[in-house]
């Protein structure tokens, strides 16, 4: 039997960064194979070689069905069989979702003419045969995410494919939803297509695959059969660490309440949500994609009102007319997105630091003084640790983890009481999370109450008092990690599927 | 009417606000809802349609074009020394002339656009000036009035005798925006590469990924506007029977808020033929109703400005979302 996909010396480097490090890489036919690694270790970029986005660097082989190639357009991957799920889906949402399906066959078809007809016949043929079934003329962005993957999923089918690679598919979808993608999986690989599974949650991993492949840092680690791993030997080579994590066993109750929310609903986005988060106490929030976390996050820092319900900071209630109000009441909020929300990306260092608190480095009446914003900034560049150059570098200089740290230590310089992080791993590097969390705990040792978002069940299980687990907008229960294991967690928000 | 509610509410809205408009007016005015009217409507948008065919086009791919109306110009004087120099040409060379020459005034915007990646807004603005620039300097703002004959000729394609002795003429640019709308249309729905202009617009990375040749879309998109700005520069020539090196400056800001009216957007991906020429189709309507009811022309900006305002504003709000919000205040 010849692999589908045989690869060797890939190398991938951009702009002097070494993405991938001469990776051989090697699927069979009707294998489930997992490629395995943390974020940012260079899965997503293997699967751009092999899909034709991305030319490897000189010297690579690329094998695919016994044919060397040296590079490879999409259109050629297509053609040999290559389909890739992408993780963010690749949609056209204003377009309907018969043509999304179909897009793939008319971009490479010689016909200049589409007809819309056989459009909708191939779509409905494809959903036929994974047993899913959409209104086709729908656009696609007006549909839930869940169904949009299901869609990119018909797409990548409708082409005769040997090999279809999903990247982080079960990320948005819930017990049930998950259950029909192993089953969809299940059927392919009964038809002898090789399916690759790209994801970090590990149980589903190893229940699913054959084989995994383990990538970390652009490199490398090995290639093991599923049935020899464990769920702490996978991390163990996925991180190159061997953590021994413990949870945070502390009841903070007593303390004085910071933040306490009643009731607050926002239709379409949240509803009925009551917490509270006392003093020095890390609370955190963990779901599914879509849950409401960042909705909820959004209304409490003031970007959002709650249509009803109360929300109170040291017993005092508050109402946000904007997030400056939230802001000057000691509110802050780190965003999910900090490439594009959280951080000035061509600024410097030290004006991405000062952004929040240009008020306080003021001299002789309103004009900015250079040096009281120098001593900010060196302060809080000491204070967690940044490591960089010279702070008058651009931020995008600096790694995913210290660009994070100074995301946070823009707000920590406004001085809040209630310090909001929205997903703060992503897209840091695996060694530099754990810095981000030591400080996430240095924080709360001296008083600083935390709202921790995370769509990572262990990052919320190992640094938080108290866990909130949301789904469709609701607070579903309270899990306290000192008190329960967490599969209990997990199986909670995933659902006992596999 | 209901599915069209649903499907396409931005062109379903513009027909209802048209046909009131129509209504107001005929009440209004006797002299609104006669064909001699109509006529002179469709005859006196069409070349605003033309533009407007193409410029959709480019604002479903995600781009823009500000320099279209110049392009119309320099069209215009390059078609007509190429004319002369051909010994006068006729009507079959003259489009194909001045169709080819918008195409290549259109491949200069996407060759700068997708070779140089530069947005295409910074792109046509630069060639705006550039094309207004070298026409004044080397015309040094000559008009030319010694057109061919052909060209300037009147020519009704269709006319009726009205009751009370006036004619109702439909004349040649009103069909060649006829062939224009139908063109469009079949370009981007049932070609292939119209499909993918949308998608493309829609979703750039996801358009790479899936393998679009984003060259030819490019390309193709810029040099339809620039086809279709070729056409119109050589009926506007017809209509007033000179060629004018300002004659058609300012024009692309009516094209493009008649289109972005119509329901495209400056993110790409959207936009209909329906609705492009229904926005130019009102724009001209509360125009000619303005004229008719006597209200001065330097009012009609500041409407059109407000129009544009409202209407962008309303297909932003989801009018079933409006309506629960304001029950629910309501109940407070």
């Amino acid at each position: 039997m010849i692999p589908v996909i045989q690869f060797s010396n890939v190398s991938k480097t951009f702009g002097g960064v070494r993405a991938l490090i001469n990776i051989d890489f090697e699927v069979m036919p009707g294998e489930v194979h997992c490629l395995a690694g943390e974020n940012g270790c260079g899965k997503s970029t293997l699967i751009k070689i092999i899909s034709g986005v991305y030319d490897p660097d000189p010297g690579a082989t690329l094998t695919l069905m016994g044919q060397e190639y040296e590079t490879l357009s999409p259109a050629q991957a297509r053609r040999v069989g290559v389909g890739v799920i992408w993780q963010d889906h690749a949609l056209f949402p204003e377009m309907s979702v018969a043509e999304n399906i179909a897009i793939e066959g008319f971009v490479s078809s010689k016909s200049k003419l589409v007809r819309h007809k056989k459009i909708k016949d191939v779509a409905q043929k494809v959903c036929e045969r994974l047993g899913v079934s959409f209104e086709l003329d729908a656009l696609v962005k007006t549909l839930p995410i869940a169904q949009r993957q299901l869609i990119a999923i018909c797409r990548a089918l409708v082409s005769d494919v040997r090999i279809v690679f999903m990247d982080e598919p079960t990320a948005s979808l819930t017990q049930s939803e998950t259950k029909h993608l192993l089953d969809v999986v299940r059927t392919l690989t009964a038809e002898n297509v090789a399916v690759v599974f790209v994801s970090h949650r590990l149980t589903e991993v190893l229940e699913i695959a054959n084989r995994v492949t383990v990538l970390r840092d652009g490199q490398k680690v090995g290639v093991y059969d599923a049935s020899e791993m464990t769920l702490a030997k996978l991390t163990e080579k996925m991180t190159g660490l061997t953590i021994n994590p413990a949870v945070v066993d502390q009841d903070l109750s007593k303390n004085e309440t910071v933040l306490e929310v009643k009731q607050i609903s926002r239709a379409g986005e949240y509803e009925d949500i009551s917490f509270s988060i006392a003093q020095g106490e890390v609370v955190g929030i963990t779901g599914l994609l879509g849950a409401g976390r960042t909705e909820l996050a959004l209304s409490l820092f003031g970007m959002t009102r709650p249509e009803q319900g109360q929300i109170y900071l040291h017993g005092k209630e508050v109402e946000f007319k904007s997030n400056l109000d939230a802001i000057s009441s000691g509110v802050a909020y780190v965003s999910e997105d900090r490439l594009s929300l959280g951080l000035i990306q061509d600024q410097s260092i030290e004006n991405n630091l000062a952004l929040t608190v240009l008020d306080k480095a003021l001299a002789f009446g309103s004009l900015l003084s250079f040096k009281k914003k120098r001593t900010i900034v060196d302060h809080w560049i000491e204070e967690l640790g940044v490591k960089s150059g010279n702070t008058s570098d651009a931020i995008s200089t600096l790694s995913g983890g210290n660009q994070q740290k100074v995301a946070i230590a823009k707000w920590l310089a406004t001085n809040p009481k209630l310090l909001i992080l929205d997903a703060p791993t992503v897209g840091v590097d695996v060694g530099a999370r754990e810095g981000i969390f030591e400080i996430v705990r240095d924080l709360a040792g001296k008083g600083l109450s935390i709202l921790l978002i995370s769509d990572e069940v262990s990052e919320v299980y190992f640094n938080s008092n108290r866990v909130l687990h949301m789904s469709s907008g609701c607070i579903q229960k309270e899990y306290v990690p000192a008190r329960c294991d967490i599969s209990e967690l997990e199986d909670a928000i995933y659902g006992k599927a596999i | 009417m209901e599915k069209l509610f649903k499907t396409h509410p931005i062109e379903a809205w513009l027909l209802i606000i048209i046909v009131a408009t129509s209504a107001v007016l005929s009440v209004a005015s006797t002299q609104y809802l006669t064909l001699v009217n109509a006529f002179d409507l469709l005859n006196s948008i069409s070349i605003n349609v033309i533009f407007a065919v193409g410029l959709l086009v480019v604002l479903i791919s995600g781009g823009i074009d500000i320099s279209f109306a110049v392009a119309a110009s320099v069209v215009q004087y390059v078609a007509f020394y190429v004319l002369s120099y051909l010994g006068g040409g006729n009507w079959f060379i003259g489009f194909i002339v001045a169709g080819g020459l918008g195409i290549v005034l259109g491949a200069i915007n996407a060759g700068l656009i997708h070779y140089f990646r530069i947005i295409s807004i910074v792109v046509t603005i630069a060639t705006f000036n550039i094309f207004f620039g070298l026409l004044m300097f080397l015309t040094r703002g000559v008009y030319l009035y010694d057109l061919p004959d052909w060209w300037t000729n009147r020519i009704i394609v269709f006319e009726h005798e009205m009751a009370n002795g006036t004619w109702a003429e439909l004349t040649l640019p009103a069909v060649v925006m006829f062939g224009a709308i139908l063109a469009t249309w079949l370009l981007i729905t049932y070609s292939s590469i119209g499909r993918q202009i949308y998608a493309f617009g829609d979703n750039p990375e996801g358009a790479r990924r899936i393998g679009i040749n984003i060259v030819a879309v490019q390309f193709i998109a810029y040099g339809w506007m620039g086809m279709m700005a070729g056409i119109a520069g050589l009926m506007q020539a017809h209509f007033v029977q000179e060629i004018v090196p300002n004659a058609l400056i300012g024009r692309e800001l009516d094209v493009l808020a008649a289109v972005v009216l119509g329901g495209a957007t400056l993110g790409g991906g959207r936009g209909t033929v329906l609705g492009c020429v229904l926005g130019v189709l009102l724009m001209a309507i509360i125009q000619n109703g303005l004229n008719l009811l006597g209200v001065t022309p330097f009012a009609f900006k500041a409407i059109v400005g407000v129009i544009i305002l409202l209407a962008i504003t309303l297909s932003n709000v989801s009018f079933v979302e409006l309506r629960a919000h304001l029950r629910m205040q309501k109940g407070q």
